[in-house]
């Protein structure tokens, strides 16, 4: 079947199965590997993305589904000159990844969280990544990464 | 994990989602939100022939104020039920229940139509639904119907749901005068171990998740509140009759002890109007 | 690299410098090797047996065959020429362990629920899984070895044929009469049974390869998900009979291992052989379920320890008894994961007689290996609980009792009773630290006012003092121990003719920030700037020599390596800088990239100016060879021994029997410290996995051998909604074996946490009565305890309670 999805501004039209995941579809289809595929469950949210505005499992959406939608991927996130997005650079200042395999999806989820909750507590923060496990890093300095990247634009650095 | 190969189609108006049913009622699943049935497909464990697509047919998105009772469009998700001014102010339950579901993710793309009509015992909405009575606006073939809460669950996975049907509307009652909500789980994302969705007021109804093979009512705690008990004593009878399952999280004699203290609970956040 | 400035000659060892390895793996732009875009490759897909232990009478692959997309479709017969030698165990601990034959493909007995029989290889990924499901494999089921205990009597036979499912015995007993007189003169005595449930190390990246053959020369380029490319070349020519220089491993990318990619797996012998067999590009990667089955299991012990202690608290001597679960064959080390422990069981106390003994045991489940600190995490959670119970038998504060047995900081280097050389430690010193931050009197006090009062929700503390050994490891020491290889590793450090550094690095990382480290060791060594400095890592063709990351090892050896090598360079540069200087070499000091005269400080050459005159080579010493490089190959002088307490307070409903961690605190001392920042991330990343172990992880196992946790939904893995934040501290005692002075910290926190969580859920729960606790500590294990104290009478309980409350205020 055919679908044409805006992936990070970019609208394309391609043929797919029709038991394509949207996370295949980004990676095989549009080239985007930064969307990292975890579990088979709809447990781990290393292959959470932004569909219109709000974080997805894009293993748990099939790539019909998102025909017509708009989707934002980690490869989306950083300004048009490379400059990285606050949230992005917050998990570097705050040492939010290790192996960085979560990572993506820790950010594309951290994103959608703040766009609900923009002043959230660190409880708040908790419970709003409740759907991305980490291996690596035990929370606590992607925590500390989100609320720095809450923060008015002055107190982030 | 892939799933099996399927036709994939798209309805446009529930009348045409329903035309594409009949054609193989058995081999066709409906999918809206699809987060019951597409991870069940990628394990391989549901392979419908045809998928019918009814995520984009209009209209079907909605809480809306109805007089006694709050009408919720069936693809209305997690996250507007849960965000909704009239569910938040009228049915504070299901909207304190709807932001419960799964996680973040999740809620941004399943719908309470999917939740109900895939009938899992586990789910936290069918509860809450079951809790605070109410309708189900199903058509079909032949027309509309509403199906009373209290008759669609059925058996595991099993609702009143015929194979060429949809549901369209949730209707709940207004009114309740407390209620409390209780999910005992080991992390966030998780399915509750057990739950507890209670209403109290003239017509107290308690409803409780994974303490059987369907979403059930708690008879025995809504027989002792409407004699006038105290919470704790009615809360004593929370497993009354019930066989929970046993599984790696808790055994059924677990769960027939927790079903009380959560009940206690709720009840108690209910009278004390803390939710 | 903005947030510390690195101009000149100022140091960056010992700064929280950020890491060069975000910016590209936050971008997406990091390649894992499922990102790895291979035209033509083809797609692998394993069929693997239902069944924990079953003869396999038929593979008929027509079905398979014929489906669109496939290429090839092979059973475990089929392939059975294709191989030189089984799957390789580079740990044989004893000279007469057993240990079955393991092939990529089971040919007629499958051992294991994921035990690989047959293989499909399709143009698609969606082909290959439609295709494997029509395998058909006809099976006659056989009994299972399944129960551990059970397995070790020999109930059923996890392999047909075998005489007895013991792998071996391994003991170290070396003083049995001392053992024996402490245990007859003892005014105490404890002991203890716990079980190390298995666990699932579920890495985020789940495994994958992708065998290349023939892209740049060479016979094959072999891409893996793998904590270890040096050693897996090596594995891999001897098992697949190819020829180890014909090999070139590439590890990408690696999301995650903690020790489950420290290993030679059949899908990479697999991929490899079909590679080769079908000259097209073949890869696979690992869906979760098959990682929770077909990747090593971690743990999977039950443990006896005994305590002989004197009237106030003294421990006179420690006896350890393990039954170790190796599963269905015997990995890279399954065998030598308990020896990695065997030494330790005594802890940071000073006991002067110590007995140690170990029966492996095959049973049919998916096979153990190393998993984030292998052994250590055993010993020490068996010796912790046991001192706390020793001290809730003596009524004693657990902090007490400890103070009372540590090695003194005086005692250094500490030969132990178990034949080891502690190289340094103030035991007491991190306790003191540690109690502080918690402020251990006020949780005392607190616990006590909730005792009073009988709230439901009970708080408990727990400690653990931990010493653990690590920097794997002095290759005389290994080879006393029967390990095959060594425990040397290498490194290069070379100038470029810009000035810019190349690091060569034989260790390799994935997820730890080497690249960031190694940059800032050679920075300092070499004076430059920490940009100009680029490590390489990883390949097989630019890293030659290399025993990989793994062990806590990679500072202590690598690191040490690295400024090995940087120091050659500096020594080379010294004899072209005295040439160009017309001074000689000693009369020059080195300092912020150059050499200047000593006494004459505007006589000098930069470090910069010098590597381009060594690439031009025009003039040169006398028998100097062009170019400035140093390489260097470290092979440790001892384990090293990083040591700390943790404290771990809980809060349980004693109603639904739930634990809450609400507060937890880490002090740890990994002697020099090169970048803190990491040094927190990886306490951090540690005490969730050793928190998670008490609380939630368990690969459960049904009476048939099937996997009931096979996917991130059933197998706990905590999210950020269920930790705290934590409390971390530091103390600083460098070790004496490497010039770094640095210990190792990747697997402490997973080390300390376990024992601490679950003496802090015994401890909320004492004065109920509540002696015991099996891990995971779930809800209805809590609640049953709980239940099951109630049951003890009255006085009974206000005596303990009594008794606890006393010794709180005593001790506290």
């Amino acid at each position: 079947m055919q679908v044409t999805v805006t992936v990070n501004g970019v609208p394309e039209t391609h043929d797919v199965e029709t038991r394509t995941l949207l996370v295949q579809y980004l990676r095989e289809v549009r080239g985007l590997t930064g969307t990292n595929i975890g579990c088979d469950t709809t447990s781990c949210g290393a292959c959470t993305v932004l569909m219109d505005g709000e974080s997805v499992k894009s293993c748990t959406v099939l790539a019909a589904q998102a025909d017509a939608h708009e989707i934002i991927t980690i490869e989306g996130m950083a300004a048009a000159d490379g400059t990285m997005h606050p949230i992005q650079q917050a998990f570097q200042e705050h040492h939010g990844l290790q192996c960085g395999y979560c990572t993506p999806g820790m950010v594309m989820a951290a994103a959608s969280f703040l766009q609900e909750h923009p002043q959230p507590s660190e409880a708040e923060v908790r419970e709003g990544l409740e759907g991305n496990l980490c291996r690596c890093t035990g929370y606590h300095n992607i925590v500390q990464a989100v609320l720095a990247a809450a923060s008015p634009p002055e107190a982030v650095r | 994990m892939i799933p099996a190969s399927f036709e994939y189609r798209r309805a446009g108006s529930v009348d045409e989602a329903l035309a594409l049913l009949r054609q193989d009622p058995d081999g066709t699943k409906l999918l809206a939100g699809g987060h019951s049935l597409l991870p069940l497909m990628k394990l391989r464990l549901a392979t419908p022939g045809v998928l019918v697509d009814v995520g984009r047919i209009g209209g079907l998105s909605y809480v809306r104020d109805a007089g006694d009772h709050v009408a919720i469009g069936a693809l209305t998700r997690h996250r507007d039920l849960e965000t909704s001014d009239v569910a938040r102010s009228e049915v504070p339950l299901l909207a304190h229940v709807a932001g419960q579901v799964g996680d973040p993710q999740v809620r941004h793309r399943g719908t309470i139509g999917g939740s109900l009509a895939h009938g899992d015992p586990a789910s936290d909405l069918p509860a809450a639904v079951l809790a605070l009575g109410g309708t189900l606006v199903v058509q079909g073939p032949g027309g509309t119907r509403e199906v009373p809460v209290d008759g669609f669950f059925l058996g595991f996975l099993e609702t009143a749901l015929g194979p060429d049907e949809m549901l369209t509307e949730i209707r709940v009652r207004k009114g309740a005068a407390g209620w409390g909500f209780q999910k005992f789980n080991r992390r966030a994302q998780d399915w509750a171990i057990v739950g507890v969705a209670a209403v109290v007021g003239s017509d107290p109804r308690v409803a409780l998740v994974n303490m059987g093979s369907t979403t059930v009512r708690a008879r025995g705690v809504e027989e002792a509140l409407a004699a006038g008990a105290s919470p704790a004593d009615a809360a004593a009878r929370a497993a009354e009759g019930l066989d929970p399952p046993s599984d790696l999280n808790a055994s059924t004699e677990y769960r027939q002890h927790l079903v009380t203290v959560l009940v206690r609970r709720a009840l108690e956040g209910a009278t004390t109007g803390r939710g | 690299m903005s947030a510390t400035a690195t101009e000149g000659a100022t140091r960056v060892v010992g700064t929280r410098m950020l890491r060069r390895e975000d910016p590209a793996l936050l971008s997406g732009e990091a390649r894992f090797v499922h990102d790895l875009v291979v035209p033509g490759a083809l797609h692998m897909a394993v069929v693997r047996s239902p069944f924990a232990h079953a003869r396999v009478t038929g593979v008929d692959l027509g079905a398979a065959r014929a489906m669109p997309g496939v290429v090839a479709a092979f059973s475990g017969a089929d392939l059975a020429g294709e191989w030189a030698a089984p799957m390789p165990c580079a740990w044989p601990v004893t000279a007469d362990m057993q240990s079955p034959a393991h092939y990529p493909l089971a040919v007629d007995e499958a051992c294991y629920v994921g035990d690989g029989v047959a293989v499909v290889v399709a143009t698609s990924p969606a082909a290959a899984a439609d295709a494997a499901a029509v395998v058909d494999v006809a099976y006659e089921e056989l009994p299972a070895a399944v129960d551990l205990e059970a397995a070790a009597s020999d109930a059923a036979a996890a392999h047909l044929g075998a005489p007895t499912n013991r792998a071996y015995t391994w003991e170290l007993d070396p003083d049995p009469s001392a053992v024996a007189a402490a245990f007859a003169g003892a005014a105490v005595t404890v002991s203890e049974r716990y079980v190390q449930q298995r666990l699932v190390p579920a890495a985020m990246e789940p495994r994958g390869v992708c065998v290349v053959p023939q892209p740049f020369g060479g016979e094959v380029t072999v891409y893996s998900a793998t904590q270890i490319p040096h050693i897996l070349r090596t594995m891999l020519g001897m098992t697949a009979g190819v020829p180890e220089e014909r090999i070139r491993v590439v590890a990408p990318s690696v999301g995650g291992g903690f020790g489950s990619k420290l290993d030679v797996y059949a899908e990479e012998l697999l991929c490899l052989a079909l590679a080769r067999r079908l000259r097209r590009p073949v890869r696979w990667t690992e869906e979760r379920t098959e990682a929770a089955q077909a990747t090593i299991q971690g743990r999977g012990q039950i443990q006896e320890i005994e305590l002989a202690a004197t009237a106030d608290g003294r421990i006179q001597a420690v006896r350890a008894r393990i039954v170790a679960d190796m599963g269905a064959y015997l990995q890279l080390v399954t065998p030598g994961v308990p020896l990695l422990g065997a030494f330790l069981y005594h802890g940071v106390y000073d006991v002067p007689a110590y007995s140690f003994s170990c029966v492996g045991v095959f049973t049919n489940k998916t096979p153990t290996d190393a998993y984030r600190g292998a052994g250590r995490p055993e010993a020490t959670y068996a010796i912790e609980r046991a001192v706390d119970t020793l001290a809730r038998t003596l009524g004693q504060d657990p902090a007490e009792i400890r103070r009372r047995n540590f090695i003194g900081a005086d005692q250094f280097p500490y030969a132990s009773v178990a034949g080891l050389t502690f190289d340094s430690g103030n035991y007491e010193g991190a306790l003191d630290v540690a109690l502080g931050l918690a402020d251990y009197s006020g949780l005392r006090e607190e616990q006590g006012r909730r005792r009073r009062t009988g709230t439901r929700m009970q708080l408990g503390v727990g400690l653990s003092c931990y010493v653990e050994m690590c920097g794997l490891a002095p290759s005389r020491v290994l080879a006393s121990l029967n390990y095959v290889a060594g425990g040397w590793e290498a490194a290069t450090v070379r100038m470029l003719p810009t000035g810019k550094v190349q690091v060569v690095t034989g260790s390799s990382p994935h997820g730890q920030g080497h690249e960031t480290s190694w940059s800032m060791l050679v920075a300092d060594k070499l004076g430059v700037a920490p940009d100009d400095v680029d490590v390489l890592h990883s390949d097989t063709a630019i890293s030659p020599f290399g025993l990989d990351t793994y062990g806590s090892r990679s500072l202590s050896v690598g690191g040490t390596a690295i400024v090995m090598a940087a120091d050659r360079v500096i020594e080379k540069a010294r004899l072209l800088a005295a040439h160009q200087l017309e001074v000689a070499p000693e009369d020059l000091e080195y300092e912020g990239g150059r050499f200047s005269v000593r006494g004459s400080a505007s006589r000098a050459a930069e470090l910069g100016a010098l590597a381009f005159a060594a690439f031009v080579a025009h003039d040169l010493p006398e028998g100097m060879e062009p170019n400035l490089e140093g390489s260097a190959t470290y092979d440790p002088v001892n384990f090293t021994f990083p040591f700390g307490t943790h404290v771990a307070v809980v809060e349980v409903d004693t109603e639904t029997g739930r634990v809450e961690l609400s507060r937890y605190v880490a002090v740890d001392d990994c002697g020099n410290q090169v970048n803190p920042l990491i040094v927190d991330g990886q306490v951090h990343g540690g005490i969730a996995q050793g928190v998670a172990q008490a609380l939630w992880e368990e690969a459960a196992y049904d009476e048939a051998g099937n996997l009931l946790t096979t996917s991130l939904a059933d197998y706990l893995v905590p999210a950020a909604s269920e930790l705290p934040s934590f409390t971390l501290g530091r103390t600083v005692t460098p070790s004496p074996s490497n010039p770094l002075g640095a210990k190792g910290i990747g697997e402490a926190g997973t080390i300390a946490s376990t024992p601490a969580v679950v003496n802090a859920v015994v401890d909320a729960l004492a004065h109920l009565g509540v002696t015991s606790m099996e891990m995971p500590v779930t809800p209805e294990r809590v609640w049953r305890a709980v239940r099951g104290a109630a049951g003890q009478s009255q006085v009974e309980q206000s005596q303990i309670e009594q008794s606890q409350i006393s010794t709180t205020g005593g001790g506290a």
